[in-house]
């Protein structure tokens, strides 16, 4: 069987620091869109860290949550888009063919979780940050959708490692960007369709739960916090 | 006859209707000062067009206002504007013909050109909105060597083929109803080239027994064929909405929503081209204020399916007890857009109720102005529904506003222009009421009442 990407983010671990943010961007050649466009909330990030505030001033709690393409298995985005740019892989990712995708942007539009991104220019690095492209992944022109991808240069890579070694990946093997550079182990990727993987047991803790799983698009990434899933913040 | 109020003035006879209609395209100076100012403005917003098109393939759609929550802005809110339009010059060509609804024929020509100046203005903006317009052919099932069809399960495939299919049969259905206007004005045309032109476009038609045998036969068909089309495309059209899980949109309620409301703005398009035009030309004795007064109720009674609609949505948000639509419409009632939604309602709910006055039905002036205001309405309520739905979806960290630049306006008055530019060579250079038509009019009115239709009435009659 094929395997089933996913992955558990610990939010009681989650300190906000947004390192998996940058790191998303340096590994993914995301182009930065500057000030201006970003006022206008066009700004490419695969990966946000979304605050909530809690209490009243000054007794005041702040949770972070990491929020990036949950790789819904019945995802909304997929459906919608014309020209099956937007597609199901058999490994289960949210799959985004670039060349295929004409930009009718139906897609962002489905997306309950909005972590689908367009260029609305063609992408622009100033030197010599061209030079730190990162040659594994291509770079997305004007009017293309782009996503997280789990980083599937990663996978790919790691596969065909494997598969040279006739064996099977490891657990934790890979580990996309976000989840390589946060300093608190907040993120764990892994196999879902292992029973003993690391992500797989972590997603059966009694504290986790999904985003808008309400909605039933079956996203893929499990939030474990403690006790608020069920709305008892006391306890 | 029914009614006091004839849908035929007085004194119309078969060469008076001829002569009166082909004489606006035939007759010398009818290029008036007037038409030539109407074009030339319609003209320099074409240009417009033509400028944003070039900036968009230059820069990206980046130079609109739409951003990340708002991935739709103006483009596909025109979109349905334009194709709701249009849907009022089919229910009067097709529809109203399989229904023997006598009063449509003086003003199915018209809004027929409406319909098909409507969808060309509509069919261009999803082209334009893509990111990358020069692929729009992957929307199309054709063979490739990867083997790669279009994915059947997007609306935007359905949309395709139904406004492709509405444009075809429209278009068949509007010059096969031309043809014999055509032959007319080959006949009755002075200067060589207008008889080579409308010879061409005429078909060789001859009038024998055999033309009209088919002529009426093909005009029955491509009705039998538009009819559906009434009703199908605003509700593909509706999909687009309904198929996402968009609080605003995923409602059941939206295709006979969107149909309602595309014969609605439709209707309300045909006034406002009606009225000035009747004037213009003098033709109240064929575009009586009898039509005026049945086009007024139509848009009344599609006016309160809508408003139907608009409390039926309202109430289900609250109803289903779905904490992301009851917010969705709470946003809608009070949020920032608020003003718009509004303005939305007061012009499409309150305002048209005017209309269940007759005194009102028959003030060409105040009728005008209402169908004006139904227009902004309506593309008000697209707006809503597409914008506001969108800057307040599930996330709160993604609830973002949307802002039109000048390029989003200016995209708007571009195919505003372009339709009028149309229109008004329709109106130069092509009957805009179906002589034929009329002129069967004409002889049945006498044959069922006096013989005010084929001879010439005294004044004291």
């Amino acid at each position: 069987m094929a395997h089933q990407w996913g992955m558990v983010i610990d939010l009681d671990r989650c300190t906000g620091c947004e390192a998996c943010v940058v790191a998303c961007h340096a590994e993914n050649n995301i182009a930065t869109v500057g000030e201006k466009e970003a006022a206008r909330s066009r700004a490419n990030h695969w990966i946000r860290v979304e605050r909530y505030y809690e209490g009243d001033f000054p007794d005041v709690k702040v949770k972070f949550m990491p929020v990036l393409c949950q790789q819904c298995d019945a995802a909304p985005c997929e459906p919608v888009c014309p020209t099956f740019a937007s597609y199901h892989t058999e490994e289960g990712l949210n799959g985004q063919v670039y060349n295929r995708c004409i930009g009718t942007r139906y897609c962002a539009n489905a997306c309950p979780y909005n972590v689908r991104f367009f260029n609305f220019y063609n992408p622009k690095w100033d030197k010599p940050l061209n030079l730190q492209l990162n040659p594994d992944v291509s770079v997305r022109e004007v009017g293309v959708m782009e996503k997280c991808t789990f980083c599937v240069q990663r996978i790919k890579a790691a596969e065909t490692n494997a598969r040279a070694e006739k064996r099977d990946v490891r657990d934790g093997e890979i580990q996309p960007a976000c989840v390589q550079s946060c300093p608190t182990n907040a993120m764990v990727f892994g196999d879902l369709s292992d029973p003993n993987s690391r992500a797989s047991r972590m997603a059966a803790s009694s504290r986790g739960g999904k985003l808008l799983e309400e909605l039933g698009a079956r996203p893929k990434i499990t939030y474990l916090q403690r006790d608020t899933w069920n709305g008892d913040e006391n306890a | 006859m029914d009614g006091p109020d004839p849908i035929l003035g007085p004194g119309q006879t078969l060469s008076s209707v001829t002569e009166k209609i082909s004489s606006i395209v035939l007759g010398r100076g009818n290029t008036t000062p007037g038409w030539i100012f109407g074009a030339f403005i319609s003209f320099c917003l074409l240009m417009l067009l033509n400028t944003v098109i070039t900036l968009l393939a230059i820069k990206g759609v980046g130079i609109w206002g739409i951003n990340i929550p708002v991935a739709w802005g103006f483009a596909i809110t025109n979109f349905v504007w334009w194709i709701g339009i249009g849907h009022a010059g089919t229910l009067i060509s097709a529809f109203l013909l399989l229904l023997h609804q006598k009063w449509r024929t003086s003003i199915n020509r018209f809004a027929e050109a409406m319909t098909i100046f409507a969808v060309m203005c509509a069919g261009m903006f999803p082209l334009l909105h893509m990111g990358r317009p020069w692929l729009f052919y992957y929307l199309m099932p054709y063979p490739n060597p990867m083997w790669l069809w279009p994915q059947f399960r997007s609306p935007l495939v359905w949309d395709v083929f139904a406004v492709s299919t509405y444009f075809t049969v429209s278009l068949l259905f509007w010059f096969v109803g031309l043809i014999p206007d055509l032959a007319t004005l080959r006949d009755r045309a002075t200067g060589k080239i207008k008889k080579i032109i409308y010879g061409i476009f005429s078909m060789g038609w001859r009038g024998s027994a055999t033309h009209w045998a088919r002529y009426e036969f093909a005009s029955i068909l491509l009705a039998g064929l538009a009819t559906p089309l009434v009703v199908s495309v605003h509700t593909v059209v509706s999909f687009d909405f309904t198929i996402a899980i968009v609080p605003g949109w995923h409602s059941t309620i939206f295709p006979p929503y969107f149909v309602a409301g595309a014969i609605y703005s439709g209707f309300a398009m045909v006034l406002t081209l009606a009225i000035p035009l009747r004037k213009y030309y003098h033709l109240q004795n064929m575009v009586t204020d009898r039509h005026i007064d049945i086009m007024a109720k139509v848009m009344l009674a599609t006016g309160i399916i809508v408003a139907y609609s608009y409390v039926m949505e309202m109430f289900m948000a609250f109803y289903s007890a779905n904490p992301f639509e009851r917010a969705q419409f709470v946003e809608r009632m009070t949020g920032q857009y608020a003003v718009v939604f509004w303005t939305l309602i007061t012009f499409n709910l309150v305002i048209p109720q005017l209309l269940w006055w007759q005194k009102v039905r028959r003030h060409q002036m105040t009728v005008f102005l209402i169908s004006l205001i139904v227009n902004i309405g309506m593309w008000l309520e697209r707006f809503v529904i597409i914008v506001v739905s969108l800057h307040h979806e599930y996330e709160p960290s993604k609830w973002y506003m949307f802002f039109p630049t000048r390029w989003d306006w200016a995209t708007f008055a571009g195919t505003i222009g372009m339709f009028f530019l149309l229109f008004y060579l329709f109106i130069r250079f092509l009957p805009m009421i179906s002589i034929v038509e009329m002129r069967t009019l004409v002889h049945e009115t006498s044959e069922t009442g006096s013989h005010a239709g084929l001879y010439p009435v005294p004044p004291e009659a």
